[in-house]
């Protein structure tokens, strides 16, 4: 049994009038705070790479260095089943830095571990990030041609 | 038989019931009427999936156990869960050695096992049926939405999907005194409003629920008054606050005997389900469970057990169809 396209318009509109929405001005204020924390501690290990670890090394390294540092803890606090929590609490705050990134590549290779590495872990791997780099490839192409005729 | 409903000249009866919980149903109100409750929901096997399989052979074996039969003894058994090839109940067939239907109707699985169930002993086929459901919060997890690890937030109409097995033993009613007895069965169609959210299931499955519920109502001549206790599978708080608006502009008020399994397996504020419970095993482990109970003890009498299933695939999803439902509603009486 199916309703026709108005009929099923009207049940729609009924349905959002009664639903719960979502708490926006809480769930972007989460976002804030967490998006704000993970940059503070990215700005953090750079300093220490700059002032401690590696003095005298040139930015792109330290920037570099920094990323990797990062992916590096997201990938063992998602191993460790911690980074959902913090998903869960911050939405897109969690999700824009680069350990967004890190989690939805790390989240689906431990869930997919089971069918074996090659068919389960590899080639699941980059369900959830595979768009982005499809995306972020493509762009860099187009940029690259642009820059070579311009 | 009327258009929809199966009347059961001799009431079939629901003998026994076995019911599995995870560690957070377990914690819920229900939690207490579980025969057992998991410490941990991989079961010490090495994948979430062989956790439902080794679930589901236990809840039978369970079951088995309290009824003091040994699988030969069993003439079918009418099972289903979620997983894709419905592997949770296949794969634990192996180990039993009864005949077996598998099915599938997502979440109104339960309702679907227990018409065919009580109509083929009805139909003198067979003498005994077991009925049962399973369903995992991880597996389901994975089929229908992302990653267990992923940091993702849950929205505000997504529901939880309950991890447990629940079975139910069917016998011919002339070789048992017992009073819990099957009296009708209508059979469901498949209703599609149009919603596409695949996380607004309550609003997806409201229409099946209530045509179903309607058509029953009809065939039966009864008022929802009539029942001590009407309970659809799992339509969660804002769903069923829908059904009960709906229902009430088609003239049939739903009151405070109206209630929803996926509301009552959860403690909606302390345990973070946001619109509460949902999944196969949903409306089976709480009718195995606590409304058994309150059957066995006599605290109601009159029960309509609503298990409402949407019938979607990640596939059908993602080619942008909508969600079709379904919902079986079958009528539960003490007699006698």
């Amino acid at each position: 049994m199916r309703l026709d396209k108005e009929e099923s318009k009207k049940y729609l509109k009924e349905i959002r009038r009664d639903m719960p929405a979502s708490k926006h001005i809480s769930t972007v204020f989460r976002a804030f705070l967490t998006g704000g924390i993970i940059c503070c501690i990215g700005q953090g290990i750079s300093d220490i790479y700059k002032n401690f670890l590696l003095k005298g090394a040139e930015e792109d390294t330290i920037a570099g260095l920094t990323t990797l540092t990062i992916i590096l803890i997201t990938g063992i606090l998602t191993g460790l089943g911690v980074y959902d929590k913090i998903g869960n609490f911050g939405g897109a705050g969690s999700i824009v830095p680069i350990t967004g990134f890190a989690n939805s590549v790390v989240s689906p290779a431990i869930e997919h571990k089971r069918e074996g590495v090659i068919l389960g872990l590899c080639s699941n791997m980059f369900t959830i990030a595979g768009p982005v780099i499809v995306f972020g490839i493509s762009a860099s192409v187009i940029v690259g041609i642009i820059y070579l005729f311009v | 038989m009327n258009r929809q409903t199966i009347f059961f000249k001799n009431p079939v009866a629901i003998t026994h019931t076995a019911a599995i919980g995870g560690p957070k149903e377990g914690e819920g109100p229900v939690g207490k009427y579980f025969d057992y409750v998991l410490s941990d929901d991989l079961l010490k096997q090495k994948s979430h999936e062989h956790a439902e399989i080794e679930m589901q052979l236990h809840v039978v074996r369970c079951l088995l156990n309290k009824a003091k039969l040994a699988d030969i003894d069993v003439d079918c058994i009418f099972a289903g869960d979620l997983m894709d090839e419905i592997i949770g109940c296949n794969f634990a067939m192996r180990e039993l050695d009864v005949p077996f239907m598998g099915l599938y109707n997502a979440c109104a699985t339960f309702g679907e096992s227990l018409i065919l169930g009580a109509a083929m002993i009805d139909g003198g086929f067979f003498e005994n049926a077991v009925c049962s459901t399973t369903s995992h919060f991880a597996t389901a997890e994975r089929q229908y939405r992302f990653p267990l690890e992923l940091g993702s937030q849950r929205t505000p109409l997504s529901q939880w999907t309950v991890t447990g097995a629940a079975a139910v033993l069917l016998e011919n009613g002339k070789n048992t005194d017992c009073p819990v007895r099957i009296t009708c069965g209508t059979v469901g169609k498949v209703v599609d409003y149009g919603v596409s959210d695949a996380n607004d299931m309550g609003a997806v499955m409201v229409p099946a629920a209530m045509n179903t519920l309607i058509e029953h109502f009809k065939d039966t001549g009864r008022s929802p008054d009539y029942y001590d206790l009407i309970a659809t599978g799992d339509l969660g708080h804002a769903g069923s606050r829908v059904l009960q608006k709906l229902m009430a502009e088609k003239g049939y008020e739903l009151k405070d005997n109206y209630t929803d399994c996926g509301i009552l397996i959860f403690n909606r504020e302390a345990q973070n389900v946001i619109q509460g419970g949902s999944g196969a095993c949903c409306s089976t482990l709480v009718f195995s469970s606590y409304i058994y109970n309150k059957l066995r003890n006599g605290t109601i009498k009159k029960v309509l057990l609503v298990p409402t299933g949407a019938l979607l695939s990640k596939t059908s999803s993602l080619q942008g169809e909508t969600i079709p439902a379904i919902a079986h509603a079958v009528s539960v009486e003490v007699v006698g």
